[in-house]
């Protein structure tokens, strides 16, 4: 492995380019500098931060530390899904929502890679752990949120045509039908586009790191292939799990719409 | 319709055809009245009373507690969509979600009776076939009625149908809920503002106020 060392002046220079970046911003009054310089440094502290976490992580080794770093992984999975959400919704269900159909997404499916494909001994191996959880947190997120964002969106616009599908006799599920279907859609083309393109357009950044550090490109290509594969089928079972919950939750037992389950719109 | 239960709906003479007791909803009631088979009464009352929201309570389509009794059957013993195909609310600006007329009506609907509906509503038959978007506001006015009355329900709730509809298509209109409640044995509640079309649809009028109806003529108040 001759991977090379970045030093504090190599990131600087990237570094520069946002500055540069910036103030070009600032001198064409697009009003972005500010958001960008403050997205930028938590980047780069959260990332530091989390480089420090994982290298004491590894040296312990502690199954209990996993298991802790992990939950406030998909914790904070969860509420980021509900502050995607235009629409909120009221109460703790919000977070209810989001933090189990992360849990499906991805909780489920890396617990599935890490026992039964990776079998590394211990199978919580940190090393394997962490990194799959975290690839299959970020990358399923945005699916959910969008379908989420969508579902709880035209609930609201739709509410009318809702409420006069089920005057003619549709049950609640009937009277969504054409909602869940599109927030499905909503919640899975991204992804479907990205593992079209992928190879062709786009080398994935987890493979790119690999062959960085001195994996075969083959060997790399096979790790690229297993996590699409999960984040493939995460991100379908997270937003089926979200848009049924919402769906559940926003009608009543005599399947009546209760919108008054969403704050307005902010 | 396989989810209907057949005797749920078939019209008892004993029994009126829906019988409302104590309904209230959200800040409004008790209200209490009868329909009997056959009948159309008129609902007014100032704008803001309550009176769509009492359609609503009625469909079930919004929380609301009394008893609400059709032929003789409470309301707790129908599921959800039966009730509201028994008790259909007709809403005053109708909405179109499938691309064709005919994708709204039921998958196992009688064409003969689909044809009869569409005709005694003053259109040829192709209108089935019409894109949604070239519906005018009165056309789906009177089509909102066709989708409703081929699901066979008991009691009709007409939010100021026909209100935008010029005479002729008024007086088609008229005739096509006095001609289906008198085959039928079904009811039906009508809002309307204007007393003319109240007079010639209704025999009787009731006024909404927040908290009672005050009935036109004799009173089935319980």
């Amino acid at each position: 492995m001759n991977v090379a060392i970045l030093s504090p002046l190599d990131l600087s220079i990237a570094a520069a380019l946002i500055v540069i970046l910036a103030a070009l911003s600032f001198n064409l009054k697009l009003g972005l500098e500010s958001q960008l310089l403050v997205a930028s440094i938590r980047m780069t502290v959260q990332l530091l931060l989390i480089g420090l976490v994982l290298q004491f992580l590894f040296s312990s080794g502690s199954v209990w530390l996993v298991i802790l770093i992990s939950q406030v992984m998909l914790l904070a999975a969860g509420r980021e899904v509900r502050a995607r959400l235009k629409r909120k919704i009221r109460g703790l269900f919000g977070y209810h929502v989001g933090v189990t159909s992360m849990f499906v997404s991805s909780f489920s499916v890396a617990l599935l890679a890490l026992l039964v494909i990776l079998r590394q001994d211990p199978w919580y191996d940190p090393r394997y752990a962490i990194p799959f959880l975290g690839m299959l947190l970020g990358n399923t997120m945005t699916g959910v949120a969008l379908a989420a964002d969508r579902l709880t969106s035209l609930f609201y616009e739709q509410r009318e045509v809702i409420e006069q599908r089920l005057m003619l006799g549709e049950s609640r599920s009937e009277a969504v039908s054409d909602i869940r279907r599109d927030c499905m859609r909503t919640g899975m083309i991204p992804l479907i586009n990205s593992m079209a393109a992928t190879g062709l357009v786009s080398l994935p950044g987890m493979m790119t790191g690999q062959i960085l550090g001195g994996t075969p490109p083959i060997e790399a290509v096979k790790y690229q292939i297993l996590i699409m594969f999960l984040i493939g089928a995460g991100s379908g079972f997270g937003v089926i799990c979200a848009i049924y919950m919402i769906e559940k939750h926003l009608f009543d037992d005599r399947h009546r719409l209760v919108l008054d389950k969403l704050l307005p719109a902010g | 319709m396989s989810r209907k239960v057949p005797d749920l709906s078939s019209p008892s003479p004993e029994s009126p055809c829906l019988l409302v007791q104590s309904l209230r909803f959200a800040r409004s009631g008790p209200y209490s009245f009868a329909l009997d088979h056959g009948q159309c009464l008129g609902l007014d009352g100032a704008s803001g009373v309550g009176k769509t929201r009492l359609f609503r309570a009625l469909a079930d389509i919004e929380p609301n507690s009394g008893e609400v009794v059709l032929n003789g059957r409470v309301r707790e013993d129908f599921t959800p969509p039966q009730w509201r195909r028994l008790v259909a609310m007709i809403p005053a600006e109708s909405r179109w979600w499938h691309p064709l007329v005919g994708d709204h009506l039921p998958p196992d609907y009688a064409p003969h009776r689909a044809t009869d509906l569409v005709q005694a509503c003053g259109f040829e038959t192709d209108i089935l076939g019409w894109d949604v978007t070239r519906l005018s506001t009165g056309e789906k006015q009177r089509l909102s009625l066709v989708r409703a009355l081929i699901r066979d329900p008991q009691v009709l709730l007409l939010d100021e149908a026909g209100s935008g509809l010029d005479r002729d298509n008024s007086t088609l209109l008229e005739a096509l809920v006095g001609d289906y409640l008198g085959t039928n044995g079904a009811a039906a509640i009508w809002v309307s503002h204007n007393p003319e079309q109240l007079e010639r649809v209704a025999g009787q009028t009731m006024t909404m106020m927040p908290d009672r109806l005050i009935f036109s003529k004799d009173s089935t108040v319980i």
